[in-house]
């Protein structure tokens, strides 16, 4: 059972000397107590404490990085079964797969779509992470791995079953500190000594969940803690069943031995790209701590994407989007002009809808902090005091020729203050649904 | 090494209720774990698709939405059999896009008239959508109740201002309905609660959270739904134990990214990219609990079939 903030607090020096990043040594426990930070961040706590506080101060899955520098991508860490309980942390990284038994074309172009398919959208940038190499050949896999580590800035992931070649494949990118997949019930200590020589992670391939347990405990007593773990299973039921034991036996069960993030091969559980995107969108949702793809499509590689950035949003802190004015199609210094509040998702509606209005327009976005406009309005975050200022230093009033505001119909009621605010402006009131957009637009005129 | 597999311990179990009459009737519902979750206990039927049709010619679709349809979109009648006879639909939802005071405003009667010759041409389930305005979907559902009545339709949406009208009108002429919130657990379960008071028996009724696709908001009802779930299947809260449907097509469809030229901004064919956007928006939504999914391309659903195969193999 997990320790409280405060039982951890008793085990700690109580100097709050500030050294491990926070003021205090209880803010240091009930961030530890969260799972928020990590012992090892305290240089001052004495041995036996460490041991006490070992189980308490991991996350129940342990975080692994695989890489350095702008490269390293975090994964596992995670405290939840259910996105609303708290909030997943750690996003499970894509990977596009190269192998030394594929043509130069099929390698050039897979590290070509890996730097090219890559995506914006509210501020952030949308993109996959790891390139797999896969081999068979020490002096092929080491060439191939080389022509990688050239070619692209991902993190990387070697894949053998042969501790030969990983260890060809190590020689060329050892500080890039890539994850040694996978060590078996056959290699395993070979695999596991590569890992320690030079401080990489490693991945165990198993046969069932069972030998998973097995291997990572034989590797956490050999010292190796950075562990991801690959159950075996190949068809969609059993590698999902897998997904969701894992996370509950090291969640529920408090089973260390499965509490390690996971690595999952959809390309090896069918031949269709098309329902390999739809097999990776499940483990994008269930638990998957590295999703490795065979091939990247844009048009299933942006939908996985984006799936993945909405269900690792933390639900307590909505998605906003930048203040300012957004233009639709080109639009004239006689288009509408339109307000709104900055939480991601009205903005993604209202913009896309007065695009399909084919009627071109200036879209205002206020900063409400991330709240939709009932909610915003409701808080006194847009409302006419606000809302007034924030037009006036836009600097619409230099794009437009007309004095005409659209306000959302859910903030109607701040039209009259509006009205005093903005002297020069009319003020009218625009649709409450967002689907009205289109035809309030056709219709409305300067 | 051995280790005990931890389980849920589950309390609850969604009702069952029985969607249209007749051979082809279907049922939904009657699941006692989390979706999929099969090594902890019973999902006795795998959830349903609903396919899309609607009762005036789509504007402004994708090319590739308006593909699989050639020839049908501007006769409900012919598109409903094609969804049945050429894509194998179980189950038909009826847009009644043509009732929106905003667009055509076409009348209750007449748009009656369209929903019985569909259910008269048809013997699977039909499910027949308003659009979410109270007093239009009174006129336009209650009448629509009244002469189809005995095929046991699905009405819907059926929101708190308009329940007690067109819940009304589904006791007297037995149809079953849609209890439609936004994204809102309790208000889901007052909802409920509300039509439980008005009457409507729990095997008439199936919940909408108000769902919406990859990109733009999936992840608020995918959370809604979980929670439903938990509170159905743990924590014994019997007013939350009914099916849930997700009317995602129209929500998908309507998106920008379905709408850029292939290879516009890296996102690759545009077609496909239709397809894998309602099939994985599709496929989150049954992951969260969705029984009823109401879809529009043939090939999105065949992906989304292969995958519950898949998943319950």
């Amino acid at each position: 059972m997990a320790l409280t903030g405060i039982q951890i607090f008793k085990l700690l020096p109580k100097t709050n000397c500030g050294d491990c990043g926070v003021p205090t040594c209880l803010a240091f426990a009930m961030n530890l107590a969260a799972g928020k930070a990590e012992l090892s961040a305290c240089p001052h706590v004495s041995e036996e404490a460490k041991e006490q506080l070992a189980e308490a101060s991991a996350p129940p899955i342990r975080s692994v990085t695989i890489g350095t520098g702008d490269a390293a991508v975090k994964v596992g860490g995670e405290t939840v079964m259910f996105r609303h309980e708290k909030r997943f942390e750690n996003p499970p990284a894509l990977a596009v797969l190269v192998s030394d038994t594929m043509s130069d074309t099929d390698v050039d172009g897979r590290l070509q779509r890996f730097k090219e398919l890559r995506y914006e959208r509210v501020g952030l940038s949308l993109r996959p992470e790891l390139v797999a190499v896969q081999g068979d050949d020490a002096t092929k896999f080491a060439a191939l791995v080389g022509k990688v580590t050239k070619n692209s800035d991902g993190g990387i992931v070697l894949i053998s079953t042969n501790p030969d070649v990983l260890a060809a494949g190590l020689k060329e990118c050892a500080d890039k500190k890539p994850l040694l997949y996978g060590a078996t019930k056959d290699n395993l200590d070979a695999v596991a000594n590569l890992a320690k020589e030079n401080s990489c992670p490693i991945g165990v391939k198993a046969s069932n969940l069972e030998e998973a347990a097995e291997l990572t405990t034989k590797l956490t007593e050999a010292g190796l803690n950075d562990i991801v773990i690959d159950p075996g299973s190949r068809t969609v039921r059993q590698a999902f069943e897998d997904e969701v034991i894992i996370r509950n036996a090291a969640l529920a069960a408090k089973f260390r031995p499965l509490g390690f993030p996971t690595i999952t091969f959809p390309g090896e559980m069918t031949d269709n790209p098309m329902k390999e995107a739809m097999i990776a969108s499940v483990f994008v949702a269930k638990y998957a701590g590295m999703i490795v793809l065979s091939d990247f499509y844009g048009e299933s590689l942006f939908p996985l994407l984006v799936e993945r950035m909405n269900i690792y949003t933390d639900p307590q802190r909505p998605l906003a989007t930048e203040q300012g004015i957004y233009e639709i199609g080109n639009p004239g210094d006689n288009a509408p002009v339109l307000v709104t509040t900055n939480f991601a998702l009205t903005y993604f509606i209202v913009s896309g809808e007065i695009e399909g209005s084919k009627v071109p327009g200036y879209l205002l976005i206020m900063d409400t902090e991330g709240l939709s406009v009932m909610t915003a309005w409701a808080a006194g975050k847009f409302v006419a005091d606000l809302i007034g200022p924030f037009v006036k230093k836009s600097s619409i009033e230099d794009k437009v020729k007309h004095r005409k505001l659209v306000i959302p119909g859910y903030a109607a009621a701040e039209s009259g203050g509006l009205e005093e605010e903005l002297p020069d402006w009319e003020i009218m009131v625009g649709p409450r649904e967002a689907a009205h957009i289109p035809a309030y637009l056709k219709s409305w005129r300067p | 090494m051995a280790f005990e597999i931890p389980k849920t311990s589950y309390t609850g179990k969604i009702k069952e209720v029985v969607l249209g009459k007749g051979d082809k009737a279907v049922t939904v519902g009657g699941e006692s774990v989390y979706p999929f979750y099969l090594f902890e206990g019973e999902m006795p039927r795998l959830p349903k698709i609903a396919m899309e049709v609607y009762d005036s010619e789509p504007e402004e679709w994708a090319e590739a939405a308006l593909e699989p349809f050639a020839g049908v979109t501007n006769d409900p009648v012919a598109w409903a059999k094609k969804c049945i006879d050429e894509y194998g639909a179980e189950m038909i939802c009826l847009q009644l896009a043509s009732t929106d005071p905003n667009s055509l405003d076409r009348g209750a009667d007449e748009a009656a008239e369209v929903v019985k010759e569909v259910a008269d041409a048809i013997d699977v389930p039909l499910i027949v959508w308003g659009t979410a305005n109270h007093d239009k979907d009174i006129q336009v559902l209650t009448k629509v109740a009244e002469v189809c009545q005995g095929k046991n339709l699905i009405l819907g949406p059926v929101e708190e201002g308009d329940h007690k009208r067109i819940g009304a009108s589904a006791i007297g002429y037995n149809h079953t309905v849609v209890a439609s919130t936004p994204i809102d657990i309790n208000l889901a379960k007052q909802l409920n609660i509300l039509l439980g008071n008005l009457g409507v028996p729990d095997k008439q009724i199936i919940m909408d959270p108000t769902v919406s696709g990859i990109g733009y908001g999936v992840e608020y009802c995918y959370s809604v739904m979980e929670r439903m779930r938990m509170a159905a299947l743990t924590q014994q809260d019997e007013k939350l134990q009914l099916p849930i449907i997700c009317n995602v097509a129209k929500e998908v469809w309507k998106s920008k990214e379905v709408h850029l030229p292939d290879n516009e901004a890296n996102m690759g064919d545009a077609k496909k990219r239709g397809i894998l956007l309602e099939a994985m928006s599709a496929m989150t939504l049954l992951l969260a609990g969705g029984d009823i999914i109401v879809m529009r391309h043939p090939e999105a659903i065949k992906l989304v079939k292969e995958m519950l195969a898949d998943l319950t193999a």
